[in-house]
């Protein structure tokens, strides 16, 4: 049974460029203003986490998610602030630690660690690494991070960066510790080792029934018992579109979601995709998407299934007005939210046939 | 022979979704990930429970049919004498983000798969798998005379060899497109418009069929000189 008082809900944007109504675009510095104002409209709703990515590619505006993230710390209460998520293999972790206790300074400890081998790759031949280190170079800086994390004087050497020798990393968080997850894919081996180090669980669904994720949920309890470490709820995030009406929900983000992934699916030579791929993603897949009652009863299935800890829905895919993104923000806060809870404590979803 | 025993090499996301369609299907399945057993095990009786989880000499030995579904710059990580006399599926293409640079994978002059063909010299190679993204090979399996079923690109040189694997990829849920020139694996790569897509069986001929008139078909003619 799903702990509905402790379920928490966020946004997360990878720094989409923001449209104009005209349909031209507006400049990344726009788009990152943008994202502030949504951070503080997500806080004033209520909206637990307010996740911001980092690409560096020129379909996204942010880079330096932390510099955005700590913009809305100074504008926000109570939001937590994540990166979705921090590229550690191409970051130097002790940076990654830095930047992260900075903004938990700012924030009153509201700063949060997600750690990712990121679905994009440009970041490595930009910062002088090579693809196929992908694997070793997480393994390795996870493992520094980790050290880092405990706040105390370091001991280290790999093969990627210099070595440390008891070596004291500033500032000290007043928690003592960085709240840290590690965004998963879909690789068994991710969930292993998120795991292995004790760290929470996010896992990003952005394609194909959440079902399919079931198994992982045994994989990561066996793991963690196994590695004789705790079990944090997990949580999911996944794309998705709300507006008022179905319909014009249902073709926002056909239009939206579909140029976003046509786009990234050219340099990855994949097909573009059909309409009804897109049909099936938003019924059964992993595109949370229309009126708020249907977006609501999906996402209560989802965490119902996975017995999820938390969701969180990626906002602003494609190239999305200030008014599309600002309601959708919106209506998830002030219906989608309290609708799901609602459906999950009156166990309404575990009939409910959709 | 029969085909009783599915041997996968490659624990990951493809070669867990294959494993679990193969146990399905009621075959038996070996499988291997890239380092030691230890490292798989508990991943492959959680998300596979029924296949064996062991090492690619096991693997190839006990199978009656390998599936390679490991990334395509390390086929040259397996011993190719392994594979003498055995008939092999050959689900991996060129993936720029995983395989690096193509000119440091792959000769510019030939398709991913003739150079497995190549490497592999004793055994025989026939092509599928590979274009259809592993949520779709999970989820859109169906048995076979399903209205909505889907199918898969299966081509090779060896006809018979082909024949076997398009009967395999039938149990599997799969209809064929059947094609007897490995070379034709290029069809479905990266950049094909049939790569990442999940089409019935008249979707994906009708595209394999008019495969140069594409965009993807036009840039592939027009890098191969000798055709």
């Amino acid at each position: 049974m799903v702990d509905v008082n402790n379920l928490e809900f966020g946004i997360e944007t990878f720094g989409d460029i923001v449209a104009n109504e005209d349909g031209s675009l507006k400049t990344a510095a726009e788009s990152i203003r943008q994202i502030v104002r949504e951070g503080e409209l997500a806080d004033q709703y209520g909206i637990n986490v307010i996740g911001v990515g980092e690409h560096h590619r020129p379909d996204y505006s942010v880079s330096s998610p932390e510099t955005v993230l700590a913009a809305i710390a100074a504008v926000t209460k109570n939001i937590k602030l994540a990166t979705a998520v921090t590229v550690l293999s191409s970051d130097d972790p002790v940076r990654v630690y830095e930047r992260f206790a900075t903004l938990d300074g700012l924030s009153n400890g509201r700063a949060q660690v997600m750690l990712g081998r990121g679905s994009f790759t440009e970041s490595f031949p930009l910062f002088g690494y090579d693809l196929t280190d992908y694997d070793d170079l997480f393994n390795e800086k996870l493992v520094l991070y980790d050290q880092l994390r405990k706040e105390k004087p370091v001991t280290w050497s790999g093969k990627f960066r210099p070595s440390l020798k008891a070596q004291e990393v500033y500032p000290k968080t007043e928690k003592g510790e960085l709240e840290t997850y590690i965004g998963i894919g879909g690789s068994p081996e991710s969930i292993i080792r998120a795991a292995r180090f004790g760290y929470k669980v996010i896992i990003a669904i952005i394609g194909g029934q959440a079902e399919r994720f079931k198994p992982y949920m045994d994989l990561y309890h066996k793991a963690a018992q196994k590695f004789d470490m705790p079990v944090y709820p997990v949580a999911v995030h996944s794309h998705g579109f709300i507006a008022d009406d179905k319909n014009e929900a249902v073709e926002v983000a056909f239009k939206n979601i579909k140029a976003n992934f046509d786009r990234i699916g050219l340099t990855r030579g994949w097909a573009p995709m059909s309409r009804e791929q897109f049909d099936n993603e938003t019924k059964v897949g992993s595109f949370y998407v229309g009126d708020p009652e249907t977006v609501a009863q999906r996402i209560a299935k989802t965490i119902q299934l996975l017995d999820l800890g938390r969701f969180d829905l990626v906002y602003g895919a494609g190239n999305q007005t200030v008014a599309q993104r600002e309601r959708m923000i919106e209506l998830y806060a002030t219906k989608v939210i309290p609708r799901v809870k609602e459906i999950l404590s009156t166990k309404e979803g575990e009939n409910h046939d959709h | 022979m029969t085909i009783k025993r599915i041997g996968i090499i490659g624990a990951g996301k493809v070669g867990i979704v294959l494993a679990g369609l193969a146990l399905k299907a009621g075959y038996e399945v070996r499988i291997s990930g890239s380092g030691s057993v230890s490292k798989i095990e508990l991943t492959i009786e959680t998300l596979v429970p029924g296949a064996v989880a062991s090492e690619n000499a096991d693997v190839i030995a006990n199978s009656d049919l390998i599936i390679l579904a490991i990334p395509l710059s390390r086929y040259h990580n397996i011993d190719p004498q392994l594979l003498n006399g055995k008939l092999v599926i050959d689900a991996m293409n060129y993936w720029w983000e995983t395989d690096g640079i193509r000119e440091e994978v792959l000769t510019p002059d030939s398709t991913s798969s003739e150079q497995v063909q190549a490497y592999f010299k004793g055994s025989t190679i026939v092509k599928t798998f590979n274009h259809m993204g592993y949520h779709n090979l999970q989820e859109d399996a169906r048995p076979k005379g399903t209205k909505d079923r889907k199918a898969l690109f299966v081509t090779g040189n060896n006809s018979e060899a082909v024949t076997k694997v398009a009967q395999f990829v039938d149990t599997m849920g799969f209809d064929q497109v059947v094609h007897y020139h490995l070379a034709d694996g290029i069809m479905t790569e990266p950049g094909s418009p049939l790569f990442g897509a999940s089409l019935n069986y008249q979707d994906l001929k009708n595209i394999i069929d008019h495969f140069d008139q594409t965009e993807f078909g036009k840039k592939v003619a027009a890098s191969t000189h000798h055709e």
